[in-house]
């Protein structure tokens, strides 16, 4: 029953033998970052296991965690040598029990140079809810791939997903590698399979790193028995790939979430005549100065000022929550877009990708309401195009959608919205749709996206 | 067609774009801005616990120069540190906030809720954190929950549903995709919101010293009168007597975590500062619940338990 009983004495004494990548104390001087991780890949590809090696190399599993796990899996009759790693990241009583990820499990680990959030997402086909819900927001997807196995349907079912997502980076961790009997010519041929398909679909980045996350070669540590690879291990990859680039080189976009506006209620006396846009800067940045549209009321107006809190800046970029300051008293209010002129022009229907994610079938004509930025509007499914097969990964008509199905669809809005591009623009093209009814989430929308397999 | 990337070692990237504090703060910010503007009745829990004081002090920066435009609520066991409870009361004057107590010694005096054998009131918490949510009708509470606390946290979104009994169903958890957060909800139900989700005990520790944040006292180091119980150093005090063998001797330690004096261990420590915290808990090898929760050993699924039962 108590499993935690071999914690060790919780004193707060350094362990002299903790290893360079636990230097983190350095943080507090320089300014390190943060990468979103999110992984892709079922069981039995070994993806708790790559996970579990990826927080206990980088010294992220401290004692008593490693200690549950040692007795977990000693209850469990592990014969490895280390603990099952893979215990690491299953939380819920279920998914022990049944030795499987039901949900989307967020993790931390850190280096000297980077902070990582990463989401464990489950493999199975028939959890795409979840692998949409963990690398929406994700920089970098890893995608496990079994070395005996080469390329498989899920692979292939992973990428297109990946694809239609636009994740900017994707790594095909191609594990297993010490399995197999010509790692090299698997490798090899691997990397062409993945660069065929990656170019079919659109892919942007991809990588591919032969690894073995149970011996931890090529993980973290360079593995001595790749000759064959001149790549980076998989950790020093991932501190290399830059977060969110593409959001910082697009043009300026602000949803405003919140009209400041203290009068005598303000916190300084000094600021009861402050009205300030509070927002997240989703794309580009901004500068005192800089001329800027309100959307969709199409006027034009300057900065004035960038508040972070009580302190102004001159300067803001993407990833950053500010409130602005105007020139000029604009009727501005939550869920107007505040963005650089030309803004995106507003429109009232468009075309989209829907990821179903409702137990509530998808069908024409369906009321909904339709959340862009920080506006909600209704909305009504007009016609129901085609689906993504996920099995055969083939595009064929449908009528209806189903849980976790990819269908393109044409909307309808009660109000335009400035809605962008999804290939674009993660950020100005994506949606969520919402049951009026029971408040359900039933969709994750793409806006103009393609279907492509 | 040239998206595989070629296997050579890439060159380290210039380094661009937010910091990792300005990251989770601009997130933080950015979720509770969206709870003031979308829903009409929404608490903050505030214990004066390092993560609460954090979390309120985002909450200022997120709505400056306006009020915080919310109550804070605090489940009082009635086994607080009284330097914590002085903190707590002297941050609410400052922020001019209404603060909210539920209060566990209540619901034991009238025989709602009873001591358990092993003392410990933290479980005990769930009952009045939900009477007072519903007495309040409030539909949003934010909590200071962090994912690297525990792995059925780790499950958690940041605006998490509960239904109309307060209870959590990991099983069935809305996708959340983007930053569009779904913060509607049926009649009866509220939503736990949680801006610190992906903040880590290191981060919360560096954003402290970065923003000169003030906590209470005892998460610094100072001499205190201790004594040893299953590894973890407890503070002797009108509950949770001393048994036989255990000898209080006076240490030199501060807290990790402040929450239930009964359960919450102190750890030997010389920090003085945020900056001696960050430093001690980098090369720290024991996680903080693990050090210093006595309640969260209990089972492999403890926090699991209790989340469903509604606690926070």
């Amino acid at each position: 029953m108590s499993t935690l009983d071999t914690t060790p004495e919780p004193t707060m004494t350094t362990d002299a033998g903790l290893p360079e990548l636990a230097d983190i104390t350095a943080l507090t001087e320089g300014s390190p970052t943060l990468l979103r991780l999110a992984t892709a890949g079922g069981v039995d590809d070994g993806k708790s296991t790559l996970i579990g090696r990826l927080l206990h190399d980088t010294k992220s599993v401290l004692a008593d965690q490693l200690a549950a796990v040692e007795a977990a899996s000693k209850q469990r009759g592990w014969k490895g040598e280390l603990a099952d790693l893979a215990l690491l990241t299953d939380g819920l009583r279920a998914e022990r029990e049944q030795g499987i990820t039901i949900d989307v499990a967020y993790r931390y680990f850190a280096t000297a140079d980077r902070s990582y959030v990463l989401a464990d997402t489950p493999g199975h086909v028939q959890y795409t809810r979840n692998t949409v819900t963990g690398a929406s927001t994700a920089d970098v997807v890893v995608v496990l791939v079994d070395a005996r196995n080469g390329v498989v349907e899920q692979t292939r079912r992973h990428l297109a997903v990946m694809s239609l997502l636009r994740v900017p980076h994707l790594v095909v961790a191609l594990n297993k590698i010490d399995l197999v009997e010509d790692p090299e010519k698997v490798y090899t041929d691997v990397r062409a399979e993945i660069g065929t398909i990656a170019g079919a679909l659109g892919l942007r980045d991809v990588h591919v790193v032969p690894l073995s996350a149970l011996n931890g070669d090529n993980v973290v540590e360079p593995s001595g028995d790749t000759p064959w690879y001149a790549g980076p291990t998989l950790l020093q990859l991932l501190e290399t790939l830059p977060p969110g680039q593409d959001l910082r080189s697009g043009p300026f976009r602000m949803p405003v979430q919140l009209v400041i506006r203290p009068q005598q209620g303000a916190v300084d006396p000094a600021q009861v005549d402050y009205r300030g846009y509070a927002g997240l800067i989703t794309s580009g940045e901004i500068s005192v100065g800089d001329e800027v549209q309100v959307s969709p009321s199409g006027r034009t107006t300057t900065v004035e000022g960038i508040d972070r809190a009580d302190r102004s800046v001159q300067t803001a970029e993407a990833g950053l929550s500010v409130t602005l300051r105007l020139a000029d008293e604009l009727d501005v209010s939550r869920g107007d877009l505040l963005c650089a002129a030309p803004g995106p022009e507003p429109t009232d229907r468009s075309s989209a990708v829907l990821c179903w994610l409702a137990e509530m079938p998808l069908r024409p004509g369906a009321r909904v309401l339709l959340k862009h930025g920080t506006r909600t509007v209704q909305a009504r499914i007009g016609e129901i195009h085609e689906k993504l097969d996920i099995a055969s990964l083939e595009r064929v008509p449908a009528e209806t959608g189903e849980l976790n199905d990819l269908v393109r669809v044409d909307l309808l809005l009660s109000q335009a919205l400035p809605l962008e591009d999804y290939e674009a623009t993660r950020e100005g093209g994506s949606f969520i749709l919402v049951d009026p009814q029971d408040a359900t989430t039933l969709a994750a929308g793409m806006v103009g996206a393609r279907l492509r397999a | 067609m040239t998206a595989l990337a070629p296997e050579t070692r890439p060159a380290p990237p210039a380094e661009e774009g937010p910091t990792l504090l300005d990251a989770l703060e601009a997130e933080a910010i950015h979720i509770i801005r969206e709870v003031v503007a979308e829903l009409e009745r929404p608490v903050m829990l505030f214990s004066g616990g390092k993560d609460s004081v954090v979390m309120l002090h985002l909450a200022a920066k997120a709505l400056w120069p306006a009020p915080v435009p919310f109550p804070v609520m605090h489940v009082d066991t009635g086994h607080n540190f009284p330097e914590v409870l002085e903190f707590r009361d002297r941050t609410v004057e400052r922020h001019g906030l209404d603060l909210v107590v539920a209060s566990v010694e209540e619901y034991l005096a009238d025989g709602r809720l009873q001591e358990r054998p092993d003392g410990t009131r933290n479980p005990l918490q769930t009952m009045p954190l939900l009477d007072a949510i519903e007495e309040h009708r409030f539909d949003a509470v934010f909590g200071g929950g962090r994912r690297d606390e525990d792995k059925a946290r780790a499950k958690e979104r940041v605006f998490s549903l509960r239904n109309a009994f307060g209870q959590w169903d990991p099983k069935n958890q809305r996708p959340e995709l983007w930053h569009l957060y779904n913060t509607r909800h049926r009649a009866g139900e509220n939503l736990r919101v949680f801006p610190l989700s992906n903040w880590t005990e290191l981060d919360v520790w560096r954003y402290i010293a970065r923003e000169g944040i003030e906590l209470p006292s005892l998460y610094y180091a100072h001499e205190r009168p201790v004594f040893e119980r299953d590894g973890m150093w407890l503070s002797p005090g009108e509950w949770g007597a001393l048994r036989e063998g255990e000898v209080p001797e006076t240490r030199l330690v501060r807290y990790r975590t402040v929450g239930d004096m009964s359960c919450t261990g102190a750890v030997l420590s010389e920090a003085h500062s945020a900056e001696d915290v960050v430093a001690e808990v980098a090369a720290t090898t024991v996680t903080e619940r693990g050090a210093t929760r006595a309640d969260d050993r209990l089972s492999e699924a403890a926090m699991e338990d209790r989340k469903k039962e509604g606690y926070f």
